[in-house]
């Protein structure tokens, strides 16, 4: 059993797995939606004293910073007893463009040269970790909601507006990917 | 304990998005190039299922556990605020090759460096509160 959870899951269970945790987060009450907990943060932070958007009882939150939570532990168990140390399979197109930027395919989940604490001091990692960071809880907010609340939870519930913000997310990705990347790297 | 049932339905979607790779910077970098089908598959079977699932929420009215109906509001329409919103998000996505579940997901992976990232997109949310009135929505 274990080892065969510790394959990589092919999409076509990853995704009606994902669909599903949707249903049950509203079964049992909450909603699929990861970006309101950053929210949520802000708010526990004290911001709504001075911003009214911030201020609102964040007691009633707790169930989605508990989900979250969980996002965190569930993370920790598959890596250390879900880990069949199989390498990403990666297309092999992907690690040639990387290449050319001299980002280096290491098989984990990301590139560790870029994703550890020493690269913060570097412009390329400072951007990447921080600033991508920030873009994405100011879109998020923005737009109203994140991959999980609009790409998922939106667009199964089949509204327009999630559809312009995922049309919206491409266009962002798109831009970061083939303008930007190549000025960056 | 009433928070039980959420925290077992995070510890199944944390898992789910280190085995299905979704979680990865270079799955995303992959996708972003259109270079595999493998997060087109995702999203795409969770919304056929997702679909189904919501449309049987609505038409026949299944109650939550604490028996009330479950409700799904629809969104106001706008087009700046999702657009220009979404191309900010997207700008983010694809740098720090994370959206907001996949960065907790990660800091459980042994990516400590995610609570920076996770920082910064609280500084995101907070600025956007900050400028929400003098931006279009």
């Amino acid at each position: 059993m274990v080892e065969f959870l510790s394959q990589a899951w092919p999409w076509y269970v990853s995704g009606p797995a994902i669909a599903i945790i949707m249903f049950l987060l509203l079964w049992v009450g909450g909603t699929f939606g990861v970006s309101s907990t950053l929210r949520t943060a802000c708010s526990i932070g004290g911001a709504g004293k001075h911003i009214s958007y911030f201020n609102f009882d964040w007691k009633n939150q707790i169930w989605n910073l508990v989900f979250v939570g969980g996002a965190v532990l569930g993370g920790w168990i598959a890596s250390n007893f879900l880990d069949s140390n199989q390498v990403l399979g990666l297309s092999e197109s992907t690690i040639a463009d990387l290449a050319k930027l001299n980002i280096n395919f290491d098989g984990g989940l990301a590139p560790e040269q870029i994703f550890n604490w020493s690269s913060l001091l570097t412009i390329k990692g400072f951007l990447v970790l921080v600033v991508g960071g920030f873009l994405v809880g100011f879109g998020a907010r923005w737009a109203g909601g994140c991959t999980s609340g609009h790409a998922i939870t939106g667009l199964s519930n089949l509204q327009i507006p999630s559809l312009i913000a995922v049309i919206g997310f491409f266009i962002g990705g798109l831009i970061m990917t083939f303008l930007i990347y190549p000025i960056i790297f | 304990m009433k928070y039980i049932k959420f925290i077992i339905l995070g510890i199944i979607f944390g898992i789910i998005m280190t085995k299905s790779e979704a979680v990865s910077w270079y799955r995303i970098q992959e996708m972003f190039r259109f270079q595999s089908f493998h997060m087109y598959g995702i999203i795409g079977s969770a919304l056929a299922v997702g679909v189904i699932l919501i449309q049987l929420i609505t038409r026949k009215q299944i109650k939550n556990i604490e028996g009330n109906a479950i409700q799904l509001a629809d969104k106001n329409f706008s087009i700046s605020r999702y657009l220009f919103g979404g191309i900010i998000f997207g700008l983010g996505w694809a740098l720090s090759g994370a959206c907001p579940g996949p960065m907790f997901t990660l800091l459980g992976n042994g990516f400590s460096v995610f609570i920076v990232v996770i920082g910064s997109a609280i500084l995101g949310t907070f600025t956007y509160g900050l400028l929400k009135d003098k931006l279009p929505h």
